[in-house]
C-alpha cells in the first residue's frame, strides 16, 4: 500500500483510547490520515494517546462519549466535520467483553455487550453514514471477531454481538452502496491486547496449539488490515469479512 | 416563501426541475427519489430551515406538501 494515500482522509475510530483502536488509529495516522480518536468519558488513555499523536506530528482530534449514545455519535461525527471538513472512514472498534457461561451470564451482562459492540456500532454507522451519503464517499470499517464467525465458549453475549456487527456490516454495504460506500468486517482471531491478557494459561497454550502460524497476532497485524480495508485498495471489495486469526480456522 | 425554497432544495437534491415539483408529487413514485435521496433532503432541509426531523415525523413526509406543511408548522 502506498504510504502516505489517506493524506486529506479523516478517519473516526471508536475506541480509540488504547489497545486496538490506538494501533489503527495510528496505522490510519501514518498514512496520512486526520485522526478523529474516540473513547469514553471515563476513559484513563485517550488524553495521552491525542498528546502522543500530536507530538508525533499527526493531525488529530479527540471527542469523548459513548458510542451507546445518538447524541454523542452525532457531536463525534460534528467534530470530525467542522475539525478537518468530511468523515472519510468510521472504524467500528469500541468493544468489550462480559465472558461467562451461558447458563449463569445475567440479563445485564447480555445486554451491557450487545449495546455497547452491536447497538454501538448501528448508532455511529447512522451517524457518519448520513455524512458519507453527502460525500458520496466513505470506507466503514467494522471490527467484529472469530467469536462471531464460529462461536466460542464462555461468548454468549460477545459472539452474538460480534455476528450482529457481521450481519449489520453486510446489510450497510447493500444500503449504502450506490452512495460509493463501502462497508467491511474483519474477524481478528487471538490477538494480544488487555481483552485477551486476561485469558487462563492452559486456555492460551490450548489455542496456540490451533493456530497455523503458531504466534497470537498482533494489534499492529490487525491495523494493516483495517487500513486495507479503508483505503481506495479495496474499493470494489464491501460486505466481506475478512479472519485476520493466523489461521485459526480454515 | 417556504413553498419556494422547498422547491428550490428539492429540484437540487432529486436533479429534477422546479417545474416537475407541485405540492402533489411524491418524492418517490413522481420525482424519482430512492430512500437515500430522502435521507438527504431531510438534511437539507434541516440545514436550510435550522429545524431537527426526528426519524418518526421524517418518515411521514413523502410528498412536496407533506414537507412544506411540516415546515410552516415547526418554523
Amino acid at each position: 500500500m502506498n504510504n502516505m494515500q489517506l493524506t486529506g482522509k479523516t478517519a473516526v475510530i471508536t475506541g480509540s483510547g488504547r489497545g486496538l483502536g490506538k494501533a489503527i488509529a495510528l496505522r490510519l495516522a501514518q498514512m496520512g490520515a486526520n485522526i478523529v480518536l474516540n473513547d469514553i468519558e471515563a476513559s484513563d488513555s485517550i488524553d495521552a494517546t491525542a498528546d502522543e499523536f500530536r507530538s508525533a506530528g499527526y493531525n488529530v482530534a479527540v471527542t469523548k462519549g459513548d458510542v451507546r449514545s445518538f447524541d454523542d455519535a452525532k457531536s463525534m461525527v460534528k467534530v470530525a466535520v467542522d475539525t478537518f471538513g468530511s468523515v472519510d472512514i468510521l472504524v467500528n472498534n469500541a468493544g468489550i467483553t462480559k465472558d461467562k457461561p451461558m447458563l449463569m451470564m445475567s440479563e445485564e451482562e447480555w445486554d451491557l455487550v450487545l449495546d455497547i459492540n452491536l447497538k454501538g456500532a448501528f448508532i455511529c454507522t447512522k451517524a457518519a453514514g448520513k455524512q458519507m451519503i453527502k460525500q458520496k464517499k466513505g470506507k466503514i470499517v467494522n471490527i467484529a471477531s472469530v467469536a462471531g464467525q464460529y462461536g466460542n465458549s464462555g461468548q454468549a453475549n460477545y459472539s452474538a454481538s460480534k455476528a450482529g456487527l457481521i450481519g449489520l456490516t453486510k446489510t450497510t454495504a447493500k444500503e449504502l452502496a450506490s452512495r460509493g460506500i463501502t462497508c467491511n468486517a474483519v474477524a481478528p482471531g487471538l490477538i494480544q491486547s488487555k481483552m485477551t491478557e486476561v485469558l487462563p494459561e492452559d486456555v492460551k497454550q490450548n489455542y496456540l496449539k490451533n493456530i497455523a502460524l503458531g504466534r497470537f497476532g498482533t494489534p499492529e497485524d490487525v491495523a494493516n488490515v483495517v487500513a486495507f480495508l479503508a483505503s481506495s485498495d479495496s474499493d470494489y471489495v464491501t460486505g466481506q469479512v475478512i479472519d485476520i486469526d493466523g489461521g485459526l480456522v480454515m | 416563501m417556504v413553498l419556494e425554497k422547498v422547491k428550490k432544495i428539492i429540484a437540487e437534491q432529486l436533479g429534477v426541475e422546479e417545474e416537475e415539483v407541485a405540492m402533489e408529487s411524491s418524492f418517490i413514485d413522481d420525482l424519482g427519489a430512492d430512500s437515500l435521496d430522502l435521507v438527504e433532503l431531510i438534511m437539507a432541509l434541516e440545514e436550510e430551515f435550522d429545524i431537527e426531523i426526528p426519524d418518526s415525523e421524517a418518515e411521514k413526509i413523502t410528498t412536496v406538501g407533506d414537507a412544506v406543511d411540516y415546515i410552516k408548522n415547526n418554523t
